[in-house]
């Protein structure tokens, strides 16, 4: 039981999770669960109360039991005391505000990585404002590799995403060749496949190998198919760069995506065993984000930004190249408005930057949220801002398969040249040598002679 | 004088290979103003077809010309914004279209309860209901099956035909409902299946037909893609994955 007073009116918590989720700013989500503050003021009453609790009350009172989920018995098991021993005696108000103070740089935060839950990460985001979350995450560098090196400070990379609703081959390259010239793809080339069947996703992971070593694009591609098709993928000798899956924050979500955590252990090594990295071994690609597990009826009476950063608990366990959340996907019984998206994206960005995790965005809506591109455009400036490693880069915001908006290939010009930002290194001396960025990054029209304006005919 | 130089793309013959926006051309590393009014416009179109009203008129106009009965329904969502926020209330019909229903309660079976909802896109439905149905109803007629009142429900999810389907008693229940609108499409109309409804069925109990509009599914496909799946789902006794191999073997002999 937790209490705080406003005025003359005491305002009780029944527990951990509740607190944590009347702490959360308000979305609608968390309405829909029935787990959201009443009033504005029994809000802030949870914030103070949060912000005085103990940092290591969350190793007494866990959100979802030991004994009931797997994902609370990976937080617990893999804490690491030592790294946690010197803020042992902070509150999570003391904690956000060291992570404010000048004292705290990329170097300390790191070296406390393992000490903090995710439980307490979403704790201290939700006492902070938007300019805190962005302050805080560009403090930090998450660097991966695999054929380039994504995460650098001063980079922006972007996932090319050229869907095709039937998979067609020559649509998808179309759409590819597109990105790439807008010099888009640095991330990765990634495709959500129409079909998730062996002999499609085979073809297409054949299409994107070939591309890149004909083209020597720096890059790696994958094909966000299911993980238990990805290894099938492997054994059938599949050219696998990054196995993609779904992930969530509690056992009964990854349940829901038909996954248990062994499964991801044998796909990581699966992946790694390929060494089809160049340059490193990073060679996961998780997706995430709020909302999925109260849309699979699993979040099991936790907040939706809590479930959301224990996501990343899982993540961190092997490596990843890539984690983005889809923040803006969901639809708008999650994250109604703008307003909520937004928010959403800065505590994910932010949590997942300080679990460790090299963080993307897929900074997107539904045409039935109350949201627009101005937002994404708003959006997009904050996230440049706070350091994110990735966003998508599909043709004209428009994926034609899944039907909603993301942010183009033109925004990924548009942040970088606005923010000074530039591709992943070798990904820039790529395009640098094709003649399609000068010395600055600025594009310049290809030759329509290059082999891959000709590549479909 | 100044001039701008907006640069179309060299691969602009691409386009042909994939409806998705291509080859764009760009001023600078920014989209042209013709490129991003063609945005908003497409935006604008999807954003109004989730707010347009139901042509709840035109489509009592249109079932009473046929001699059909018709009801006129409501789910649990007071408006538009309260239908986005709470999907398991659009699931269930208000308290007056129960009772409304109880009233009407059959002394019979029914073999199909069909349902108009407007769903995320009231265009899509204002667009095409009627003219599929015109087509699915002769079917329907011919066959000999039994068609309980036609259900309109304003705000309502998929799922809502399970209760209006079971308070009708019928052996099987369809929505025509409008799909959330993408910017390419914001006219999709999709018709779901249902055999035997029951409160708590998934949509891993139904089979669909999606994409009904002008550029995709036409009426006439569709007509005959539903009537085809009703008339398996009556002789199997089933819907949803198992139906659709059911047909899919049968339609290889």
């Amino acid at each position: 039981m937790y209490s705080s007073t406003i005025g003359h009116i005491t305002f009780s918590f029944k527990d951990l999770k509740d607190l944590m989720a009347k702490a959360t700013p308000f979305r609608s989500g968390d309405a829909l669960a029935g787990v959201a503050a009443e009033s504005y003021q029994e809000r802030v009453a949870a914030q103070y109360a949060l912000a005085n609790l103990p940092l290591n009350r969350f190793l007494q009172e866990l959100v979802i039991p030991y004994e009931s989920d797997d994902v609370s018995r990976l937080i617990i098991d893999n804490h690491d005391k030592m790294a946690f021993s010197p803020i042992s005696g902070f509150t999570v108000g003391a904690l956000r505000d060291w992570l404010l103070s000048d004292d705290a740089d990329h170097h300390s935060i790191s070296a406390l990585r393992k000490g903090l839950t995710p439980e307490m990460i979403a704790a201290v985001s939700k006492i902070m404002r938007n300019q805190d979350l962005m302050l805080v995450a560009s403090k930090i560098q998450v660097v991966t590799r695999f054929r380039n090196t994504i995460g650098l400070k001063g980079r922006l990379s972007s996932r090319l995403q050229p869907n095709h609703p039937t998979d067609n081959f020559k649509g998808i390259a179309a759409s590819i060749i597109d990105g790439l010239l807008y010099g888009n793809g640095d991330a990765v080339i990634g495709i959500n496949p129409a079909k998730d069947d062996i002999q499609n996703t085979s073809g297409l992971l054949h299409m994107l190998d070939e591309m890149i070593s004909r083209f020597s694009i720096p890059t790696q591609s994958s094909v966000l198919c299911h993980l238990t098709t990805s290894l099938e993928l492997i054994n059938k000798n599949a050219p696998v760069d990054l196995i993609f899956q779904s992930i969530g924050g509690t056992q009964k979500t990854n349940e829901s995506f038909g996954i248990q955590l062994n499964m991801l252990q044998e796909a990581h090594l699966a992946g790694i065993e390929l060494k089809r990295g160049t340059i490193g071994n990073n060679c996961m690609y998780f997706e995430t984000g709020q909302g999925s597990s109260l849309s699979a009826n699993a979040h099991e009476g936790v907040d939706q930004q809590t479930c959301e950063a224990r996501a990343y608990a899982v993540a961190r366990q092997f490596n990843p190249m890539l984690v983005n959340s889809v923040v803006g996907f969901i639809g708008p019984e999650y994250l109604y408005d703008g307003k909520q998206i937004t928010r959403a994206a800065l505590e994910d960005h932010f949590c997942g930057k300080m679990m460790g995790l090299p963080m993307g965005m897929d900074i997107c809506y539904t045409n039935h949220a109350e949201a627009d591109a101005n937002d994404m455009d708003n959006l997009l400036v904050l996230m440049g801002a706070a350091g994110c490693n990735y966003i998508m880069g599909v043709p004209g915001t428009d994926d034609i398969m899944l039907n909603y908006q993301s942010t183009s290939f033109h925004d990924t010009l548009f942040i970088r040249k606005l923010l000074n930002l530039k591709p992943a290194p070798e990904f820039e001396t790529w395009l640098f040598h094709n003649g399609w960025i000068d010395e600055k990054g600025t594009l310049i029209p290809p030759s329509s002679s290059h082999p891959l304006l000709n590549y479909l005919f | 004088m100044i001039k701008i130089f907006p640069s179309e793309d060299p691969w602009i013959v691409l386009k042909k290979f994939t409806a998705a926006r291509i080859a764009l051309g760009r001023t600078g590393s920014s989209l042209t103003t013709e490129k991003i009014l063609a945005l908003n416009e497409a935006h604008a179109k999807a954003r109004d077809s989730i707010y347009e009203p139901l042509d709840k008129i035109k489509l009592v106009e249109y079932f009473n010309e046929e001699n059909r009965d018709v009801l006129e329904l409501c789910s649990k969502t007071k408006d538009k914004k309260e239908f986005l926020l709470r999907p398991d209330w659009g699931k269930q019909l208000n308290d007056e279209s129960r009772l409304k229903l109880n009233d009407n309660t059959p002394s019979s079976a029914f073999d199909i309860c069909i349902n108009i909802s407007n769903g995320l896109s009231a265009t899509a439905v204002n667009l095409y209901a009627i003219p599929l149905l015109k087509i699915l109803f002769k079917k329907i007629d011919e066959a000999g099956l039994k068609i309980a009142p036609v259900c309109i429900v304003e705000n309502g999810r998929v799922a809502v035909s399970d209760e209006t389907g079971i308070l009708l008693n019928s052996k099987l229940s369809i929505i025509l409902i409008g799909e959330r609108p993408g910017l390419t499409a914001s006219d999709s109309m999709s018709a779901y299946l249902t055999y035997q409804p029951q409160i708590g069925n998934t949509d891993a109990q139904r089979n669909c037909v999606s994409n009904i509009r002008e550029g995709g599914l036409s009426y006439d496909d569709a007509a005959t893609e539903i009537f085809s799946l009703i008339t398996f789902s009556m002789q199997k006794k089933l819907s949803g994955p198992l139906l659709k191999s059911a047909k899919s073997v049968s339609g290889n002999q």
